[in-house]
C-alpha cells in the first residue's frame, strides 16, 4: 500500500474542508446512482428470469388441463358382454369390452377396411376406453342391451394433434399421427364428435405410461403423507431443541460444538440424508422401501436444522424484559418459557418450519436412495404404502419419450409451484399477523 | 417432558412396525433397475395390473448397477423381485448375489434398444462410420504413418473425412454413470479403434493399455456430457444445429419432426434395421427374476408370462409402440419358453 508521504499530510490539512467535500460530492453522488442502478438491474434481471420461467412453464403446461374426448356410439351387445344371459358378475367383468369399442369405431367409419387401416382407426381412442365401458357396466348393469353415445378418452397422439402440437405439413413418416388418422380426426371435429373437456384424470389418476391416463394424485398423496410425517417429527423435536439450547442449556464448549454441528447439517447436500436413511431406516430398522414413512423420516432429518435455527432466532428476538418480568413474578423457568416466551416466539418458529417444509416438498434427491423414485400406479392410502412425491413425478415424466408427457410435466410443475407459493404465502401471513416487534 | 416421551413412543413404533412389516408378506411385485428399461417395464406393469387380479408392480428407476446392488441384497420380502438391466449381469454381480443367498436367477432378454447419433433436421445428414466416430471422440489416436499415440488433433469433421462437413466436432452424450454410455463405448468406441493396425499391435503387447486407449473419450470440449435426460439432448440439438447427440432409439422415433438419425456404416437407424441387426449400434435389454421369490410374492409367474407374451414383446406388441425393438421370432419363442419354465442362469 502507498502511504501518504509526510509532506503531503500537512498540505491536506491546510485545505478548506468545504472545498474537499464539494470536490468529492459529485463523485459520491455518481457512485450512489451507480449503486442504485446496479441494484435495479439485478432485481429486474431476477424478475425477468422468473417471468420467463413462469411464462415458459405455463405456456407449455396449460393445455394439459384440457383433455380430448371422442364421442363413440357404443352398443352394449348382450352377446358380447353376457353371452350366457345369466348376468354372472364374473363373466360380465371379464367380457371383451375392447370388441365393443372397436365395433363403435367401425360404426362411425364403415368405409375403413383392412388390418392396418383398422388398427390405425382403433388407435384414435385410448386403451382406457375398454376399462371405461367395463366401469360403466359395473356401475349400472341395466345398460346391457342398450345403445349409448359415450365420450371416450382420445389417445395421446389425437390429443396432441387436436391441441395443434403436431405439424401437419411434415412428411407422414416424420410424425406420430398418420394422414388417414388426421382425416378421421378432422371429420370427427367437423361433426362435433371431438371435444376438449377439463382434464379431471390429471388430478384424480395415479401414474400411467399412457400420457392421457396419467395423473398426479398418487404423487400428491405421497407428498402429503411424507410431509405429514416430516412435520409431526421435525416440528416438536426442532422446537424442543431450540428451546433447550436457547433457554436452558449452559453456554459451554459442548453447546458451542452442538451449535456448529447444527449449522453444518443445514448445509449438508440432501443426497447424504438419503444415504443415511437407506442405512438406518431401511437396512437397520427394516422399514419398507418406497414408503412415505421413510421419506418423511429422511426429510425431517433435512428440515430439523432449518427449524432449529429459525426457532432459536425467534427465541432470541423475544426481549429479555419479558423473561425477567415472568421470573420476577415468581414463575419457574419452565413456566416462564411455556407461558410467555414460547407463545411469543411461535409465529417465527412456524414461519421457519413452513419454509423448511416447502423445501422438503421440493426435494427429490434423497428419495432416490430410499426407493421413492418409482412408477406407482395405485394411489397410496397410508404411510406404509409405496408412494412417490410430486418433484419425483416431474423428474420421471420429463424423462419419458412420449411427446404428450411434455405438457403434463409442465402442468405438474405448475401444481408444485402453486403449493410452494401457498406455503410461502402462509408463512408471510403468519409473520405479518402474529409476529410482534419490540 | 411430554414431547420426549412422544419421541420415544414414536421411535418404538418404528421399530415395531418395521419388524412387523419385515414379517408380513408384500402383495405387490417390486422391480428395480435400469432407467432405459424403465419405460418398458412400467408399461408391462400397468397392463399387468389392469388385466389381472394382482396389484400393479412397483417399478423403481435406479440404474442398472444400483438395481443389481439392491436385487443381490438377499432373499426376502424387503428385497426386490425383479431387476431391469440395459446390459447382461456381470460376473462380480453374480458373485455378490450368490454370497447373499440369491443363487437362482432367471434371465429374460426382452428385446433390443438402438443407440442413435442424431442431429437437428435443419442440417444435412452425415454419413458416419464407426471409425469416423472413434476418430472424432477418442482422447488419443495413433498418428498416421508412425502409429504413435498422440492427443486427438481433430477440430472439425472435415479433417477426419473429407466427405463430411466442415462443422466443429460437438457431440452431446450421456455421462459415465449411464448404461447408454457403457453400451456406446462397447459398441462404437471398442470397434472403431480396432480399425487401426497400431492399436491391434498394442493390444497384443499390452491389452489393458489398448482397452484404455479405445474406450477413453476426449475431455477437451468436443464431447459434452449432457446428463441422463434424453429429452434434454433432443432440445439442445434443436437449439444447436451443428451438434450431434447420442441417445436411445425411442427418443428418435418420438422426435422425428425435430431430429434425424445419422447413418452409421451406411445403415440408417430405423425399426427394421435395428430388428434385423443391420444397424451396428444396438444392445439387448434384460430383466432378471429372483426364482426364490416365485410363489412367495403373488403374481411373479403371471408377470413373466405377460412380459414374454406376443401381446407385449411381439412384432406388433405394445412395447414396440414404446420403442422396444423385438427379438427375432425364433429367439423370442425360445426366450419365452425358457422364461416360463423358470430356467435359471448357470452360476
Amino acid at each position: 500500500m502507498n502511504k501518504p508521504t509526510p509532506a503531503a499530510v500537512p498540505a491536506a490539512f491546510n485545505r478548506d474542508i468545504k472545498t474537499i467535500v464539494n470536490a468529492g460530492l459529485q463523485r459520491r453522488h455518481a457512485a450512489e446512482r451507480r449503486f442504485r442502478s446496479y441494484g435495479l438491474i439485478a432485481i429486474s434481471l431476477g424478475l425477468l428470469f422468473v417471468v420467463l420461467m413462469f411464462a415458459n412453464i405455463i405456456a407449455k403446461g396449460y393445455p394439459a388441463f384440457w383433455q380430448t374426448y371422442v364421442q363413440v356410439p357404443i352398443s352394449f351387445d348382450p352377446a358380447v358382454i353376457d353371452p350366457q344371459g345369466i348376468r354372472d358378475p364374473a363373466a360380465i367383468e371379464s367380457a371383451d369390452y375392447a370388441a365393443l369399442v372397436r365395433a363403435g369405431m367401425r360404426r362411425m367409419f364403415p368405409a375403413v377396411e383392412g388390418r392396418t387401416e383398422l388398427r390405425a382407426l382403433y388407435a384414435l381412442v385410448s386403451s382406457d376406453a375398454t376399462y371405461e365401458l367395463q366401469r360403466r357396466i359395473h356401475q349400472n348393469p341395466a345398460l346391457i342391451g342398450s345403445s349409448q353415445e359415450i365420450w371416450l378418452l382420445a389417445s395421446a397422439t389425437v390429443d396432441t394433434l387436436v391441441k395443434g402440437n403436431i405439424d401437419r405439413t411434415l412428411d407422414e413418416t416424420e410424425r406420430s399421427v398418420k394422414d388417414n388418422q388426421i382425416g378421421w380426426v378432422d371429420k370427427l371435429q367437423a361433426t362435433g364428435k371431438i371435444e376438449k373437456q377439463f382434464n379431471t384424470i390429471l388430478f384424480s389418476g395415479g401414474d400411467s405410461r399412457e400420457p392421457e391416463q396419467a395423473g398426479i394424485r398418487g404423487a400428491l398423496m405421497g407428498s402429503f403423507y411424507t410431509l405429514l410425517i416430516t412435520f409431526l417429527l421435525s416440528f416438536p423435536i426442532g422446537v424442543a431443541t431450540a428451546v433447550y439450547l436457547e433457554e436452558f442449556a449452559p453456554k459451554n464448549r459442548w453447546t458451542d460444538l452442538i451449535e456448529v454441528n447444527i449449522n453444518n447439517l443445514a448445509a449438508v447436500p440432501s443426497i447424504v440424508f438419503g444415504l443415511l436413511g437407506l442405512a438406518v431406516f431401511i437396512n437397520f430398522f427394516s422399514l419398507p422401501r418406497s414408503a412415505p414413512l421413510v421419506g418423511g423420516l429422511v426429510l425431517s432429518l433435512m428440515t430439523l436444522p432449518v427449524i432449529i435455527i429459525a426457532g432459536r432466532a425467534a427465541l432470541t428476538s423475544v426481549p429479555p424484559s419479558i423473561r425477567e418480568a415472568a421470573l420476577g413474578m415468581g414463575a419457574s423457568k419452565l413456566q416462564m418459557v411455556g407461558h410467555h416466551v414460547l407463545p411469543l416466539a411461535m409465529p417465527g418458529m412456524l414461519t421457519g418450519s413452513i419454509i423448511g417444509m416447502a423445501r422438503a416438498l421440493g426435494e427429490s434427491a434423497p428419495l432416490l436412495m430410499i426407493g421413492m423414485v418409482a412408477f406407482i400406479v395405485d394411489v397410496p392410502k397410508g404411510i406404509m404404502d409405496p408412494a412417490t412425491v410430486l418433484p419425483v413425478q416431474i423428474y420421471l415424466w420429463s424423462d419419458l419419450p412420449e411427446r404428450a408427457f411434455v405438457e403434463r410435466t409442465s402442468a405438474a410443475i405448475m401444481v408444485l409451484l402453486a403449493f410452494m407459493v401457498l406455503m410461502n404465502g402462509l408463512a408471510i401471513i403468519l409473520r405479518k399477523r402474529f409476529e410482534r416487534r419490540w | 417432558m411430554l414431547k420426549q416421551k412422544l419421541v420415544l413412543a414414536l421411535a418404538a413404533t418404528f421399530v415395531v412396525t418395521g419388524a412387523a412389516y419385515a414379517q408380513s408378506a408384500r402383495d405387490y411385485i417390486s422391480v428395480v433397475g435400469s432407467s432405459t428399461v424403465y419405460p418398458f417395464t412400467t408399461a408391462v406393469a400397468e397392463q399387468f395390473g389392469k388385466g389381472s387380479k394382482f396389484k400393479t408392480p412397483k417399478v423403481e428407476s435406479t440404474g442398472t448397477g444400483g438395481g443389481f446392488k439392491l436385487f443381490c441384497g438377499g432373499v426376502g420380502v424387503q428385497f426386490p423381485d425383479v431387476s431391469d438391466a440395459s446390459r447382461a449381469i456381470k460376473k462380480s454381480e453374480m458373485e455378490t448375489c450368490a454370497k447373499n443367498g440369491v443363487t437362482e436367477i432367471v434371465e429374460i432378454k426382452i428385446g433390443f434398444d438402438g443407440i442413435v447419433i442424431a442431429s437437428s433436421k435443419k442440417t444435412k445428414p452425415m454419413a458416419l462410420t464407426i471409425k469416423d466416430i472413434w476418430l472424432a471422440l477418442a482422447k488419443e489416436i495413433p498418428e498416421p504413418g508412425t502409429g504413435k499415440l498422440a492427443p486427438n488433433p481433430f477440430k472439425t469433421w472435415k479433417e477426419i473425412n473429407p466427405e463430411l462437413p466442415a462443422s466443429k466436432i460437438e457431440v452431446l452424450g450421456p455421462p459415465p454413470t449411464s448404461g447408454t454410455r457403457d453400451a456406446f463405448v462397447e459398441l462404437v468406441m471398442d470397434h472403431g479403434c480396432k480399425e487401426f493396425a497400431a492399436i491391434k499391435e498394442l493390444e497384443k503387447a499390452d491389452e489393458k493399455k489398448a482397452k484404455t486407449v479405445c474406450q477413453t473419450i476426449r475431455e477437451d470440449g468436443a464431447f459434452i456430457e449432457a446428463g441422463e435426460n434424453d429429452n434434454l439432448i433432443v432440445q439442445k440439438l434443436v437449439a444447436n444445429p451443428n451438434a450431434l447427440g447420442i441417445f436411445g432409439y425411442s427418443f428418435l422415433e418420438e422426435n422425428l419432426d425435430k431430429v434425424q438419425g445419422e447413418t452409421i456404416n451406411g445403415v440408417i437407424p430405423n425399426f427394421d434395421n435395428i430388428a434385423d441387426g443391420k444397424y451396428p449400434v444396438s444392445r439387448p435389454l434384460f430383466i432378471y427374476i429372483k426364482k426364490a421369490h416365485v410363489g412367495v410374492i403373488p403374481g411373479i409367474k403371471e408377470f413373466i408370462t405377460e412380459y414374454t407374451s406376443e401381446k407385449a414383446v411381439g412384432d406388433e406388441g405394445y412395447l414396440g409402440k414404446k420403442g422396444l425393438i423385438p427379438l427375432p421370432d425364433a429367439q423370442r419363442k425360445q426366450v419365452s419358453a425358457d422364461a416360463n419354465s423358470l430356467k435359471t442362469l448357470a452360476p
